[in-house]
């Protein structure tokens, strides 16, 4: 699934290439154009823009195998940590812009459906007898890595740290899952229009999507009392951009997402803006939350794919006979 | 039939077809096969063992192989008789079901999975009729055999119909009027002249089915050891940026869809020799 849209400038023009993943398209596509503007401003040069959207390890996996993506911004830093072990952006890339390199972040929320029948309200409560929970599987979709990580992360912190109890919840968590979709839409696709199982764990922009583009008067967004803070990365493929002699136009590409007009764009489509007189602004959208980060409990993604995630590892454990 | 093999065509320049096939099925088939061959061999012996042995993985298998089987055993049913009628009857709006039975070939995969996924889910409209007596199909194996049927169908039709074109009625005519009962002119007449198509239709079928990911993603549900397809196993590891792992997985299937192919293959010459024979007898 993806998708293609080129811009067609006048001859001379910089062409960028930005690889993504899903839901991020409507937003860059409103970005670009923006970014467009204000590089011709600046500098005179005009730039167009090429996307390509897909699940974030699969467009990983097309830029190492030689798509030539000037920036990647994906979901997980692991995706591209992925693509620096094969020596095509540098190291250290995660410290090179502000944030760790996230100009907008978000985080994990319930979407249930209107009126709450379930009564839920905390992670908890999606261990109750009758309740159906639908996430996609950690194993195919980045996104459902940071729904099974704010889950352990809740149970560890309501167990003192206990990690065989946070293991249990999570099993149990899982019991409650009748369909592990390949995606984070899929999974959407199977809550929303199928009509299937009682919450859907989702990016909070993901979620405000459903609801507002979908259906506002069938859903409702619960806020967990603990939750992650998703952090999805933006870098620079060093390689490409040499290659290309595109360095300079790609760098101020990515750092535009900083500015007040990439945040506020940013925010308009329900990401979490960094910058805080943007958030501010729009606090009344985005209730505030106690969130834990990747780095601070689990040691960085690295670690945590290793642990959970890799063959083998407690997400293997649960479903093992 | 001529023992000789290498039989002097009348039509010149064997050397430079014979050249273009070699190489036309070397880039289209055997360097990617080779590719994941290779990428293999990176494992070495123990790792691969144990990654295609794990349980996990071994479930997989399992469940692909059985639900291909049944997929394609459906197919040889029912395509054999949507075959029979598309070539025996007449009616209108024939050519249009005959172009119908193709659509499963154009129609991309993933369409097809989506729109069976929401025709069987509990409130789809198929689904909601199936679910007061408890049937459940999609996001279970009878999901995925479902999906599977999809795309297998025109297997079987495309190659039974030209067989079932070129069958000879007056054969058919000539055993009912020695006496034959219809059931004993279709099992001892015609029966036996559609078997290596009907065969043929069902390993392409059961093979296409193996491999199949786009269709069955959407209704599989996806779970581990329940209804998790050997492709869906590759397409993990390769989220993980195991290309090797991924590859032995592959490997495996690869191996079984070759062993597939050749014992029908190796069905078909026995047959095809065998009414040869007969054949010369009489």
């Amino acid at each position: 699934m993806v998708g293609c849209s080129a811009s067609q400038g006048e001859g001379g023009a910089t062409q960028l290439l930005n690889v993504s993943y899903d839901p991020t398209r409507e937003f860059y596509q409103e970005y670009n154009q923006a970014f467009a503007k204000h590089w011709q401003a600046e500098t005179g040069e005009k730039v167009t823009f090429r996307q390509s959207h897909g699940g974030s390890g699969k467009q990983g996996r097309a830029v190492i195998d030689g798509l030539d993506a000037d920036v990647v911004t994906l979901a997980l830093g692991y995706d591209i940590d992925a693509i620096q072990e094969v020596g095509k952006i540098e190291e250290g890339w995660q410290n090179r812009l502000e944030h760790n390199s996230s100009p907008y972040t978000s985080t994990i929320v319930f979407l249930v459906r209107k009126g709450n029948p379930k009564g839920i309200k905390d992670w908890d409560d999606l261990l109750k007898d009758d309740v159906e929970v639908i996430t996609p599987n950690p194993k195919t979709s980045g996104g459902a890595r940071w729904n099974y990580l704010a889950a352990w992360a809740y149970a560890l912190e309501n167990n003192n740290g206990d990690e065989k109890k946070a293991k249990a919840f999570v099993k149990e968590l899982y019991t409650h899952v009748p369909v592990l979709d390949s995606g984070a839409r899929g999974s959407t696709t199977t809550f929303v229009e199928r009509g299937i199982g009682d919450v859907l764990l989702a990016w909070e922009n993901e979620a405000f999507l459903a609801l507002n583009e979908l259906d506002k008067d069938k859903f409702e967004i619960v806020a967990p009392s603990l939750s992650i803070l998703t952090e999805p990365p933006v870098a620079v493929v060093d390689q490409v951009v040499d290659k290309k002699g595109t360095r300079k136009v790609a760098e101020a590409y990515l750092e535009y997402l900083y500015s007040e007009e990439g945040q506020e764009l940013a925010a308009k489509h329900y990401y979490r803006p960094i910058n805080p007189d943007v958030q501010k602004k729009y606090e009344d959208q985005f209730p505030e939350l106690n969130l834990i980060t990747v780095d601070d409990t689990f040691g960085g993604w690295q670690k945590a794919q290793q642990t959970h995630f890799s063959d083998g590892g407690i997400f293997d454990q649960i479903y093992s006979k | 039939m001529s023992k000789r093999r290498w039989r002097v065509s009348p039509l010149p320049g064997f050397g430079p077809t014979m050249g273009f096939t070699l190489l036309y099925v070397s880039l289209i088939v055997l360097i990617p096969l080779s590719a994941i061959f290779i990428k293999t061999i990176g494992l070495g012996w123990s790792d691969f063992w144990n990654v295609v042995t794990e349980p996990r993985v071994v479930a997989s298998y399992r469940l692909s192989l059985l639900t291909s089987l049944a997929a394609a055993g459906i197919n040889v049913v029912f395509g054999v008789l949507v075959a029979w009628v598309l070539v025996r009857y007449h009616f209108p709006g024939k050519k249009l079901m005959d172009g119908l039975v193709d659509l499963p070939f154009a129609l991309p995969t993933a369409i097809a999975g989506i729109a069976l996924t929401s025709l069987y889910t509990p409130n789809g409209w198929l689904g909601k009729w199936l679910d007061p007596f408890g049937i459940d199909v999609a996001y279970t194996p009878i999901g995925i055999t479902v999906a599977l049927t999809f795309i297998g169908l025109p297997f079987v039709v495309r190659t039974v119909q030209p067989v079932l074109q070129t069958l000879n009625k007056e054969v058919e005519e000539a055993a009912s009027s020695l006496g034959a009962t219809p059931a004993q002119t279709f099992f001892r007449v015609i029966l036996p002249e559609l078997l290596p198509a009907v065969v043929t239709g069902f390993v392409l079928a059961f093979s296409r089915a193996l491999g199949e990911y786009g269709s069955v993603v959407f209704i599989s549900g996806n779970m581990p050891f329940k209804t998790e397809i050997a492709p869906l196993i590759i397409m993990t590891k390769l989220e993980q940026f195991d290309y090797e792992g991924a590859a032995a997985v592959a490997f495996v299937m690869l191996l079984l869809s070759f062993i597939l192919l050749i014992l029908i293959n190796g069905f078909q010459t026995h047959w095809e020799n065998r009414r040869s024979k007969w054949r010369g007898v009489h």
